[in-house]
Formats: C-alpha cells, structure tokens, sequence
C-alpha cells in the first residue's frame, strides 16, 4: 500500500503500524512527533496505530527559529 | 544594605503557570553556529527560547539535532508555529509541538503576508481561541494594534506579543504610541516580538512598560552575537529599571540643575 509521509508517496507493508513506519526509516526520538491525516498520533500508541492506504502522514521535530 | 540587583526585588514574568526571573526571550535561528548561539544564550541570561516545528528530512533523519544544543534545565522552550498561514496549520503544528518537546507553551504565528511577514489577525484569533480550549499556554504574534491584542487576551491568551517592527528588519519601535495604549490596557504580559536591532531599542520597548522582549535577528545578525546578547541582557535590565523607577516629566524649556543664587559675578558685569 501507499501512504504520503512528509509530502513523498511511499511504499509500506499492508497494516504497517507508525512504529515501523518509523524504524524503517531510521527516525528516532525524543524530540519528534507524529500526525496521520492531520491528527496527533502519541507515542505511546505508535506501536498499535496502524496505517491504511492513501494516510497522510506528518513527521516533525524541533529546527532552529525565531 | 545589599547591593541593588536588577531582578532581585522585582516581580517574576508570569506566563499562565510559567515564571521566569529574565525578560529576555531568545531565537535559535540565524546564528553563525550552534555553538555560538549556546554562548549567546548564556550570555543573554534568558530563561525562553523559540524554536521552530518543521518536517523530518527522510534522507537524512538522524544526526544531532537543535534540541541536543538547548540545556533544558536551564532553559524551556517555546515552540512556534512560523510559516504557517493558516489557523488550522497552526494549530496542528502546536499540537505536534506539544508532543515532540511537552510543553504547553506556544508561540502562535499566522502569518499573512511574505514579504512583511505581518500576522493575518483574523486567522491568529480564530488559532487562538482553537489552542485555549485545546489546554495551551498561547503567546499570539500580533500586529501593535490595541484591538488586536484586546480580542486575543479575550480569547484566553496567556501573553500577546505585538511586533516592534517587521521580523527580521531591526527598525527598533517603530510606533511607541500604540505600543503604551497596548501595555496600558492589558490585564496580561505584554512581549514586544519582532524588529528589535540594538540594545537602545530593548531598552525603548521596556521603558516603555512592556513585561518583555522576544528577539532573534538582532542577536543572531549582529557581528559579534554573544557580545550583542550580553548588552541585550543589560538593556533589557536597564529599561526594565527605568520603567519601575518612573522617568522625569520632559518639559520644553532647561531647568537648572544647580542654584541660580549667590553666583560669583566678576567686575565687568556689574
């Protein structure tokens, strides 16, 4: 299935969970946080929130500003 | 009798459950190094520092990040929503805020317009009245208009934090006036955000009675940044002390400050 994670079409595992989506690609936290279709996802819950085809996904942390 | 401290006898800031000694709130853009703003924010004496919310880049997400340069038990942090232009942006971006560094604080940012980066004052109120009920500590960036600010501590903000002058443009107060109308009728801290360029124009804005200044540029910018962040600090206490001391009265005419009586008068005057 696709999901768009940060703006890109990407290719994940049919019921792929956000933990896996974020060991796949190497993102670590503290200090990040994460929203499918425009709702925070906490992350106690990133190993049962499971994706579905065509989810929005938002990975964000902290950058420098004013 | 002990030394006169510039905080020592003064009230602490309050920001809804926050308290904070300084009254100096610092960026972390635009430095020439992390390095350099960590010394910079030493050098400050600040207690607050902003930092921005943007997306992972997926080729490359790991690395040391702002947050590892940020000392959090000195320092808290307040997240903001810049770039954003739209209230329903904002308020998803506080929310990831929120998660990824737990805090309540927010630093609400709309802005509506890309070359003046001025706010879009309706989408500002309608993100905070959103954030307030949602259990946020808001601090609206907000044009100085005395209505403006009136509508937003209407709708529960903890601060409002008029601009100085444009983001980024180091033009200092540029209208004093609505700025004292602001600071005289809020009943919350008012944080002057935006357009400060030297250590003169913290001290304007603090004489003028605002609780606080917000500043990036014109520490980030200046040559030496510590050195700036350092006089910052001084202005900030030095205004801050004028403010509480309360200023003469200006008058047009000199006044004397020595007697006009028994004055040594020699022969060719008399």
């Amino acid at each position: 299935m696709y999901a768009t994670v940060n703006g890109e079409r990407r290719e994940l595992r049919s019921g792929a969970t956000v933990a896996e989506l974020l060991r796949n690609l190497k993102v670590e936290g503290p200090g990040i946080a994460v929203a499918v279709n425009e709702r925070v996802v906490r992350s106690s819950r990133f190993d049962e929130h499971r994706l579905s085809e065509g989810d929005v996904v938002e990975i964000i942390r902290a950058v420098a500003g004013g | 009798m002990t030394p006169l401290d510039a905080t020592s006898a003064d009230a602490p800031l309050k920001i809804g459950a926050h308290e904070f000694r300084s009254r100096l709130l610092v960026g972390t853009g635009k430095y020439p190094s992390l390095d350099i703003m960590q010394r910079a924010h030493e050098a400050s004496g600040t207690e607050l520092v902003t930092v921005a919310i943007r997306r992972i880049h997926l080729d490359d997400p790991s690395g040391k990040t702002l947050i590892d340069y940020i000392d959090r038990t000195r320092y808290k942090i307040l997240p903001n929503t810049a770039g954003c232009t739209t209230a329903k942006d904002a308020v998803l971006t506080a929310q990831l805020a929120r998660e990824a560094l737990g805090t309540d604080l927010i630093k609400l940012e709309v802005i509506g317009d890309p070359q003046t980066l001025y706010p879009d004052t309706a989408e500002t109120i309608v993100a905070a009245k959103e954030l307030v009920r949602d259990g946020f500590t808001v601090l609206p960036y907000i044009i100085d208009d005395p209505t403006a600010c009136q509508r937003l501590e209407d709708a529960g903000c903890a601060a409002v934090m008029p601009l100085g002058a444009p983001i980024g443009s180091g033009l200092g107060i540029c209208n004093p006036y609505s700025l004292a109308i602001i600071i005289e009728r809020a009943k919350v801290p008012v944080i002057v955000d935006a357009g400060v360029g030297t250590a003169s124009d913290a001290s304007v804005a603090m004489e003028l009675g605002a609780d606080a200044v917000l500043m990036n540029t014109g520490i980030a910018a200046a040559r030496d940044p510590v050195l700036m962040a350092l006089a910052m600090r001084h202005a900030i206490e030095a205004g801050r002390l004028a403010y509480r001391a309360g200023r003469m009265a200006k008058r047009l005419y000199a006044s004397a400050s020595s007697p006009m009586s028994d004055l040594i008068v020699t022969r060719a005057n008399q």
